[in-house]
C-alpha cells in the first residue's frame, strides 16, 4: 500500500518493452521496435563523448557491485599499445538472480547493440560474451543472434559503413558459479580453471591476456543503447540522484505473480509487491533478499526502503542484482540459510582456505541446528566462522556466503534458539512449498 | 571408438580450434559433446596436441561440472534444485527420479541408459520445476511429465550449444 502523499512508482519497461512480441528475439522484430537506431547515432559520435555520456548518465554496474560504468571505461590506460577487450559477464548464477538470462532469451539484440556501441566507445575491436554453460538454450539463441547481426553488417568489418570493426564471440562456461567473479571469468575465458586473480592489477590495466579489459554485466551493456537514443536527461530523470535509471527487479518465491518488473531504482518492495499481487494469499512477509542470496536478508521492517544502492546499503544490506526473493511466515530461516550455504560450499573454488573450509563447516553446523541437534554456543561458532570469512576470503564469494548467516542470526536469533530448545525444526516444510500449501 | 579413432578425432578438433586464443575450454566442450566424456586417454592426447602438461588439462576437466570423466548415458537428465524450483516441488521430482532409476544424483543407471544430474538454476524460474533433458529445457516438470519427457528424449537427438537448427 502506498500512502496518498506519495504517488506509486510506475514501471519503466525499456529493455523489456518488446518482450510480449512472439518473435522478440529476432533481428527483424528488434528493428521494427526501433532497434539499432542508437547504433547509427553512436557511430557518428566521437568515442570519448560516448564515454562521457555514459559517465554523466550515472549508469552504475547492474551486476551487483554498482560501480559506475562510464568510470570503469575511463580507467583504460590511454598509452597501452595492447589490444583492448570488452567482456560481457553473462555468467548469471547467483541463487535467486534471474534477469540476464530472460533478457538474453527474449531480446539478445539489445545486448549486441549495446556491445557494439560500448566497444566503439572504448575503442575495442574484440568482444566476448561469457555465458554460463548450463543455459544451453540461451547460448544457442545468442549464437543465432550474433550470426544474424554478422549477416546484416551490424558486426564484423566496417559496421554500417563507419570503418569500425568488431568481432563478438559467444563463449560458454562449463558449470562453475565462481566464473561470475570477473577475474575468475577472465581465467576461464583464457581456458584455465576459473579461479579468481589477485587484484590489483585490475582488469582495466591487465585483464584478458594481460591486456586492458572492461568487464561489464549484461544489463549494464544492454542499457547503453537507450541512453544513446534518449539522452542523459531522460536516464537521470529516472531513479535517484546517486542511483540513476531503471533496472530489472526479479521477484520470486512466495509472491502472487513472480517475474521481472522493470522499474526505476529507488522503488520500494511495498510498491513492487502491490504490482505483483502481494505475498502469497493468507500469509505474511517474513524475510527477503534485496539482491540474491549474497546480500544480507531484510525483513518486513524494510518494506519502505527505497531500492537504490545507498538506501539498501544504509539498511545494512546491498542492492546486489535486485533479485528479490520473498519468503513468507511458513519458511524456516535456518533451513533457507542452510540451503544457500550448501550451494556456496559446493561452488567454492577451493583457492583460499577461509572460503573452502569455512563454508564446509558452516554446512555441518547449520545442518545440526536445523535437525535440532545443535547448541546455542554454535551460533557464536557460526559468527566466528563468518568473521574469518568476511573480508578475509580471496574474492567476494566468501563475503557472499557470510551475509545470509550473519544477517539471519541478527534478525532471527530466537528462531535458531527455538530449534535448539525444541530439539527440532518448528516448521512444517510442506507448507512453504506450492504443492503443500493447501494440505 | 578405437584408440586410433579417438586420437584422430582429438587431432581434428584441436586443429579446428588451434587458431583461437586460449582454446582449451572450447576444445574440451567439443570433445565432451562428441565423445560424451573426457577420460585420461583424451586428456593425454589433448595435452600432447596443445603442448601443455597433462596436469593442466586434468585440472580444467575436473574443475568444471559440465565435463564428464566417465561415459555418459543415452539420456542426460539434469534436474534444477535451485530455490525457485525447490519452492514448487523440485525435491519431490528429484526423489522420484532417484527411486525410479535406482541411482543417486550424479550417477548413471547400471544399464547406461540415464544419467541423473543436478543443476542450480536454468533461468527458467517462472516455470519451475525445471529440467534439462539432452540439452533441451523443460518447465513445469512433475512425476508424470518427467516420464513423458524422458520417453520422447530417447527418440530425439541430443542438442548441444554448438548444434545447428532451432535457435531457441
Amino acid at each position: 500500500m502506498t500512502t496518498d502523499a506519495q504517488p506509486a512508482t510506475a514501471l519503466t519497461p525499456v529493455l523489456s518493452r518488446n518482450w510480449d512480441r512472439p518473435d522478440s528475439f529476432t533481428l527483424q522484430s528488434y528493428r521494427e521496435t526501433g532497434g539499432y537506431e542508437a547504433l547509427r547515432t553512436a557511430l557518428n559520435t566521437d568515442p570519448d563523448s560516448l564515454v562521457n555520456m555514459v559517465k554523466s548518465s550515472g549508469l552504475r554496474g547492474r551486476g551487483g557491485a554498482g560501480f559506475p560504468t562510464g568510470m570503469k571505461w575511463s580507467f583504460l590506460p590511454a598509452d597501452n599499445p595492447k589490444p583492448r577487450y570488452l567482456v560481457v559477464n553473462a555468467d548469471e548464477s547467483e541463487p535467486g538472480t534471474c534477469k540476464d538470462i530472460p533478457l538474453m532469451l527474449a531480446n539478445p539484440h539489445v545486448l549486441l547493440e549495446g556491445i557494439v556501441i560500448s566497444a566503439y566507445a572504448i575503442r575495442s575491436s574484440q568482444a566476448f560474451i561469457y555465458v554460463r554453460g548450463e543455459v544451453l538454450h540461451v547460448i544457442r539463441r545468442l549464437k543465432h543472434a550474433v550470426a544474424e547481426a554478422y549477416d546484416a553488417g551490424l558486426l564484423g568489418r566496417d559496421i554500417l559503413g563507419s570503418g569500425f570493426d568488431l568481432d563478438v564471440v559467444v563463449h560458454a562456461g562449463a558449470g562453475a558459479y565462481i566464473c561470475g567473479e570477473e577475474t575468475a571469468l577472465l581465467d576461464s575465458l583464457e581456458g584455465y580453471r576459473g579461479q579468481p586473480r589477485l587484484k590489483p592489477p585490475f582488469p582495466a590495466v591487465s585483464g584478458l591476456y594481460a591486456s586492458p579489459t572492461v568487464v561489464n554485466n549484461v544489463e549494464s551493456i544492454a542499457s547503453v543503447p537507450s541512453i544513446v537514443a534518449n539522452g542523459v536527461e531522460w536516464f537521470t530523470a529516472m531513479g535517484t540522484e546517486k542511483s540513476a535509471g531503471f533496472g530489472f527487479f526479479s521477484l520470486s518465491g512466495h509472491v502472487a505473480r513472480p517475474g521481472q518488473y522493470e522499474a526505476p531504482l529507488g522503488v520500494t518492495l511495498r510498491e513492487l509487491l502491490d504490482m505483483a499481487g502481494g505475498v502469497r494469499a493468507g500469509h505474511e512477509l517474513k524475510f527477503w533478499t534485496p539482491g540474491g542470496s549474497s546480500t544480507p536478508i531484510l525483513t518486513d521492517e524494510h518494506l519502505d526502503t527505497p531500492l537504490d544502492f545507498e538506501s539498501v546499503g544504509s539498511a545494512g544490506s546491498m542492492l546486489g542484482t535486485r533479485a528479490l526473493q520473498i519468503f513468507d511466515d511458513t519458511t524456516c530461516v535456518v533451513r533457507a540459510v542452510g540451503r544457500w550455504i550448501a550451494f556456496y560450499a559446493h561452488e567454492s573454488c577451493g583457492k583460499c582456505t577461509p572460503c573452502r573450509e569455512g563454508n564446509f563447516w558452516m554446512v555441518q553446523v547449520l545442518d545440526r541446528l536445523e535437525k535440532g541437534e545443535g547448541t546455542e554456543d554454535e551460533l557464536d561458532k557460526l559468527l566466528d566462522i563468518c568473521d574469518n570469512l568476511l573480508g578475509r576470503a580471496f574474492c567476494a564469494l566468501g563475503d557472499g556466503a557470510a551475509s545470509p548467516v550473519m544477517s539471519s542470526i541478527q534478525h532471527f536469533r530466537q528462531e535458531y534458539i527455538d530449534h535448539v530448545e525444541q530439539g527440532g525444526c518448528p516448521f512444517d516444510h510442506r507448507k512453504s512449498t506450492v504443492w503443500g500449501a493447501d494440505s | 571408438m578405437s584408440r586410433v579413432d579417438v586420437a584422430e578425432l582429438v587431432r581434428s578438433v584441436v586443429e579446428n580450434r588451434r587458431h583461437e586464443r586460449g582454446p582449451l575450454l572450447v576444445i574440451l566442450h567439443d570433445l565432451n559433446d562428441q565423445l560424451g566424456y573426457i577420460d585420461s586417454t583424451v586428456v593425454e592426447l589433448v595435452a600432447g596436441e596443445l603442448n601443455v602438461s597433462r596436469a593442466d588439462v586434468h585440472g580444467v576437466v575436473t574443475f568444471y561440472t559440465d565435463f564428464r570423466t566417465e561415459p555418459a548415458a543415452g539420456v542426460s537428465l539434469k534436474l534444477c534444485r535451485a530455490e525457485a524450483c525447490k519452492a514448487v516441488g523440485a525435491e519431490r521430482v528429484v526423489e522420484h527420479a532417484q527411486q525410479v532409476f535406482g541411482v543417486r544424483v550424479g550417477e548413471t543407471t547400471p544399464d547406461g541408459s540415464v544419467t541423473l544430474d543436478q543443476v542450480f538454476c536454468l533461468g527458467n524460474c517462472a516455470l519451475g520445476p525445471a529440467a534439462q533433458v539432452n540439452g533441451k529445457t523443460h518447465g513445469r516438470v512433475d512425476e508424470n511429465r518427467l516420464v513423458e519427457i524422458l520417453a520422447s528424449a530417447e527418440t530425439t537427438e541430443r542438442a548441444s550449444a554448438t548444434s545447428p537448427g532451432e535457435p531457441s
